[in-house]
């Protein structure tokens, strides 16, 4: 499971005007079109980076795909079946930090394995994904008392133990240091390579969806329409510098976001 | 972290309450006014010490905190769960909160003549105005913490597909504990402010009975000591709702700053 199909979706808002009190004001109420009859395809296990300026609807894409919100019109089709709700197949890494404040790292990481009737499993289970993203040894530490860093790894791990069809990952690197973000970039990669789930991630970072992505998206500004998809072959590690091809697409990808020269 | 008993802040409080002490003695022995008006802290210490020997200050204490705890007891067992209600669904809060908002500034002891007829004299008119006192503003507070819980939460909740019973006891209850405690803080000390005003009426125990009564009898000495009471006993059920905070679970919201 993991292909996704997204079909003619519009998503509009409607911006209720006050209008004036002799009634003679006959507009209608401005609608604001954030989505404009986007269509895409993803295959199953594919990394996706979508790019786009910001304000241009690329959060409202990722939350109606997982299920927090409908479109307008159209629809959106996971393995032919179309989203209607959240479920625990699509786990939702948040913008800002979702982790539970009130709970430490280990029972976050728990809530996904909460119904797990063999307490003895669950626990070696939830030890796994905290030892996999590194955290051993902060299972009773309170995300407060956590890096930023360590709070995305946490909630990578506490989306990870769903053992999810498909992750969304709504800019996890925002707000992190340059380092902090170079290493969590490569955690993803390699958590991604090792459980080949369909990961959907927006991203603001060109160099974050040129290193990353099995398919880059890039959309427009409002009302958004895709501007470009483009199916990455290389493999990975890839080098930035020395790939013409990834080095063209680059100039090529900050022209299209309206950065004329890359600096 | 809260911590009422290190040496600083205890020597520092036990300065301040010295220097008042000092400054009363001295007001009292050079003002010129005789004992019946102006008792100086000996003379109201002696007093204090008899009462607690006699046993009268400990009955009328035990009095009032028996009607405080179960009006504020009553009060926060509905209190509580009523608030989380209204912050959860619209339609009930849009209904209701207007309802609250206008009861609310009406003081418990207005409601004194129809407590008296309703229940007559004793405890329950006395319970009755404290959970009055303390109902509202519990409601209030745990209204405004629940709609102030941040979507994200309920979100995850959605994402990892909690029933209802579980976003209540994983969610809501823990995001709004520290702000319940802090509202649980404040209406105590209403709460007691209130049962000295109760006591005043419709009973024949309790502290503020025995400062009426010791109005009545011109004991000024009698007055001072229910008060002094009033005040340590003030002091004590405000430490124990600040130890609540301390509960490691509750104290999320202290380590986030």
């Amino acid at each position: 499971m993991g292909h996704i199909l997204i079909q003619n979706i519009t998503k509009e808002y409607v911006n209720r005007r006050r209008r004036p009190r002799n009634g003679e004001d006959n507009t209608r109420d401005e609608v604001l079109t954030v989505l404009d009859n986007v269509n895409l395809e993803f295959q199953d296990g594919e990394m996706v980076c979508i790019l786009g300026p910001s304000g241009c609807g690329k959060s409202t894409l990722l939350r109606m795909i997982a299920g927090f919100d409908t479109p307008s019109s159209g629809q959106i089709l996971i393995d032919g079946r179309q989203v209607t709700a959240p479920s625990a197949d699509i786990i939702f890494v948040f913008q800002h930090n979702g982790l539970l404040p009130w709970m430490t790292v280990w029972e976050n990481v728990e809530l996904g394995l909460r119904n797990m009737q063999d307490e003895e499993e669950k626990s070696a289970q939830i030890q796994e994904f905290i030892n996999m993203v590194e955290l051993a040894g902060f299972e009773n530490h309170y995300p407060s008392q956590l890096s930023g860093g360590m709070q995305r790894r946490a909630e990578l791990a506490r989306a990870l133990a769903v053992n999810p069809e498909m992750l969304i990952m709504d800019e996890p690197f925002n707000g992190l240091d340059f380092l902090t973000h170079m290493k969590m970039r490569e955690e993803v990669v390699n958590m991604h390579e090792f459980i080949a789930k369909t990961t959907l991630m927006v991203t603001h970072d060109i160099d974050d969806a040129l290193v990353m992505g099995d398919r880059i998206v890039v959309m427009g500004d409002r009302p958004t329409q895709v501007k470009l998809v483009r199916k990455l072959e290389m493999g990975r590690p890839r080098n930035l510098d020395r790939d013409p091809e990834l080095a063209a697409l680059r100039d090529e990808l900050f022209f299209m976001l309206g950065v004329s020269y890359a600096v | 972290m809260f911590k009422p008993f290190s040496a600083r802040a205890v020597f520092n409080s036990l300065l301040s309450f010295g220097t008042v002490l000092l400054l009363w003695q001295v007001t009292s022995s050079f003002s010129g006014w005789s004992s019946q008006v102006f008792p100086s802290p000996t003379t109201v210490f002696n007093s204090m010490w008899s009462l607690i020997v006699n046993g009268t200050l400990l009955k009328h204490s035990v009095a009032s905190l028996y009607r405080v705890t179960v009006g504020f007891y009553l009060a926060a067992l509905l209190g509580i769960p009523f608030g989380i209600m209204l912050g959860r669904m619209l339609l009930m809060r849009d209904m209701l909160n207007p309802l609250i908002q206008f009861l609310r500034p009406i003081s418990p002891l207005a409601w004194i003549p129809l407590a008296m007829l309703w229940f007559g004299i004793g405890d329950q008119p006395a319970i009755f105005l404290i959970f009055l006192s303390s109902f509202f503003p519990l409601v209030v507070a745990t209204m405004v913490a629940v709609s102030s819980i941040s979507p994200v939460y309920f979100q995850v909740a959605a994402n990892f597909c909690f029933n209802r019973t579980e976003v209540v006891t994983k969610i809501i209850v823990p995001a709004i504990l520290p702000d319940v405690i802090t509202a649980l803080r404040l209406t105590i000390s209403i709460a007691w402010l209130v049962v000295v005003a109760a006591e005043m009426i419709a009973v024949q125990s309790g502290l503020g009975y025995m400062i009426l009564d010791s109005r009545n009898a011109l004991r000024m000495d009698y007055v001072m000591v229910g008060m002094i009471t009033i005040g340590i006993i003030g002091v004590i059920l405000d430490l124990l709702m600040r130890m609540l905070g301390n509960i490691e679970s509750t104290s999320w919201a202290i380590r986030k700053h």
